[in-house]
């Protein structure tokens, strides 16, 4: 490969290359600035985060292969990337308050959020299990030290330390059944794959049903499917909030992105054989998650549990498969992404005031305290319990009719019954929101004061909840689109 | 066909061979000293056995981590050198780029002094 060729084709990295460079920027001027400064750090993050969705919006799609055939950039890894960055975006600007708070740790903070989202961007970018599984080492180790980082925590602790070891256990399944399926086909390049596969007489062998399982296996921990979810309570509770909501929504998208490619374009004769698999998957998840959620008595906690039943709602858009289905799958995304990121947006502000914060006590009365932010949450919990005009309705819309389309009636039906379940548990909180606390009865509670980048995150998380809500027309053109470019 | 193999069974016997008889010497004139650090487990003077709560250092963390960092650095090195003829300068600027993200590690941990032992 020439120098020029390789330039060339950078162009279609831009993303990544930005992502990395404001990184490792980061770490620098962390080291070599005095600690008056470090509060700027954080800027040059929301900078770099948005230099790099601008770049992914300007470059060119083509979707051909590069480096070896180990990345694509096209409309599909588009759409990902910039629901991936939009989440980022987010999760930056409700941290640089509570960064300035804290001090310590500011740089590395925002380098591995950087680096997180470097390694989610290549997993939407990777048609290579090599890469795939590169992007989700970057991106879970990342993960892994930011939940840790509040060291004096001892929830944090815990959770740093669950959240590796079962992690690490899932990249070794993950990475066992990609031994298989190389031993099954010869090659870990997706369309080598395919073309080995045709179109499915070669499906019956041991070797490749193991290395799906494995690799299905390995996914579904990442995504905290039920049976694979045990971990995800403790971990997103004890984690720092902001860093939750990016979990949530980052990681699940990048791996969702990466689950997709692989069924779509390496794997699409053994689909047939994994329907009925992903199907109770879909509906285990959803119905566990609620049933859980609907128990908590800690918001933050409940939040968890729900984003378990969302994963399930996406589940039932891989299951229907078609690219209707898909195009549904990747709204939600959008849909999930910016409703999810403002609720915990909600409750990082809620936090500053007082300790924990997390209970569902202490969202009494928010709704008189600061309307702005008492609006946002119930504008966000609506959205998640799937409410018209929303964006959470309209993709739980998308989602159930492409599934009756392709013929999983009995699925949708069991959605369905989900999502009003789930809605007890969302209005509860709503609920709280505009009562009364006790402690307003005796006398006034303090105003609560929003920082700049608060104020940004939500107002913008709110305007896309009701914008792809309400106008959906071109959020869906552009995923419709993404979809045609997979195989 | 069999006859590719009796180099590799000459030196599994001469290994064999070799161990046996320094074993051999080493219990027949070495002199034995029982003392209670030869008997425990780690012969590096660590004790099995104790408290919960000894105090040591930190930095060995620290320096065991970074020791690794550069050690997989090596790893790499070493095949990019042996098919460096083949990958040319595509592979130079490629290990280039590799080295240098190390190398910024390195100067981002000089800064935070993680490589100052008091």
């Amino acid at each position: 490969m020439s120098v020029v060729e390789a330039l060339y084709q950078c162009s279609g990295l831009l993303a990544v290359l930005i992502l990395f460079a404001t990184g490792v920027l980061i770490l620098l001027l962390d080291a070599f600035s005095p600690l008056g400064r470090k509060g700027r750090l954080g800027g040059v993050a929301v900078a770099g985060t948005a230099a790099a969705l601008f770049a992914a919006w300007q470059s060119e799609s083509p979707g051909e292969p590069l480096f070896f055939e180990m990345v694509v950039w096209d409309r599909y890894a588009l759409f990902v990337t910039s629901v991936i960055l939009l989440g980022a975006l987010l999760v930056l600007l409700l941290s640089l308050e509570g960064r300035r708070r804290d001090g310590a740790g500011t740089g590395e903070y925002y380098a591995l959020v950087l680096f997180a989202a470097t390694g989610m961007v290549l997993m939407a970018q990777a048609v290579h299990f090599i890469m795939i599984f590169l992007g989700l080492e970057i991106l879970s180790i990342s993960v892994y030290v930011l939940v840790g980082l509040p060291r004096h925590e001892r929830r944090a602790n815990e959770a740093a330390l669950k959240y590796v070891l079962l992690g690490g256990f899932a990249s070794g399944f993950f990475l066992y059944g990609l031994t298989f399926l190389y031993g099954a086909t010869g090659s870990l390049s997706m369309t080598a794959m395919a073309s080995y596969l045709g179109t499915g007489e070669r499906v019956f062998n041991s070797y490749l049903l193991l290395g799906t399982a494995l690799v299905l296996a390995g996914f579904a921990f990442k995504l905290a499917l039920v049976p694979f979810h045990l971990w995800t309570p403790d971990v997103y509770e004890g984690a720092p909030t902001p860093i939750t909501a990016y979990m949530a929504v980052g990681v699940k998208a990048a791996v969702l992105a990466a689950l997709v490619r692989t069924f779509r374009e390496a794997l699409p004769a053994v689909v047939p054989h994994w329907t009925t698999a992903l199907w109770i998957l879909a509906a285990v998840t959803m119905t566990v998650g609620n049933v859980m959620a609907l128990v908590q008595q800690s918001v933050k906690r409940m939040l968890a549990y729900s984003s378990i039943a969302h994963a399930g709602y996406l589940m039932v858009a891989v299951v229907a498969g078609t690219p209707s289905g898909v195009t549904a799958l990747l709204v939600y995304l959008l849909a999930y992404t910016v409703m999810n990121v403002g609720a915990f947006g909600v409750m990082v502000v809620g936090q500053k005031e007082r300790d924990g914060g997390e209970l569902l006590q202490d969202f009494e009365g928010l709704g008189f305290r600061c309307p702005l932010v008492g609006a946002a949450m119930a504008l966000f919990l609506f959205s998640l319990a799937g409410i018209p005009p929303t964006a959470g309705f309209l993709g739980k819309l998308l989602v159930f009719s492409a599934a009756v389309e392709a013929g999983y009636t009995w699925l949708v039906i069991l959605a369905v019954i989900n999502s009003v379940v789930a809605a007890y548990y969302y209005l509860r909180v709503v609920i709280a929101i505009y009562r009364r606390s006790e402690a307003a009865e005796a006398g006034p509670e303090p105003a609560i004061r929003l920082s700049g980048g608060e104020r940004a995150a939500l107002i913008l998380a709110g305007l896309l909840t009701v914008g792809v809500g309400v106008l959906p027309q071109g959020f869906w053109e552009m995923a419709r689109r993404a979809v045609l470019a997979l195989g | 066909m069999t006859a590719v193999y009796i180099p590799a069974l000459i030196y599994l016997a001469v290994t064999m061979g070799v161990m046996a008889v320094i074993l051999f010497l080493s219990a027949r004139i070495g002199r034995r000293r029982v003392t209670r650090e030869k008997m425990l487990p780690y012969e590096c003077g660590m004790d099995p056995l104790g408290t919960l709560e000894i105090h040591f250092p930190i930095k060995f963390y620290v320096v065991a981590m970074i020791f690794i960092i550069f050690d997989i650095e090596t790893v790499f090195l070493y095949p990019w050198a042996v098919v460096f003829r083949d990958l040319g300068w595509f592979g130079f600027v490629e290990m280039l780029l590799f080295t240098a993200v190390i190398l910024i590690g390195l100067v981002y941990l000089f800064r935070k002094g993680a490589l100052e032992w008091e």
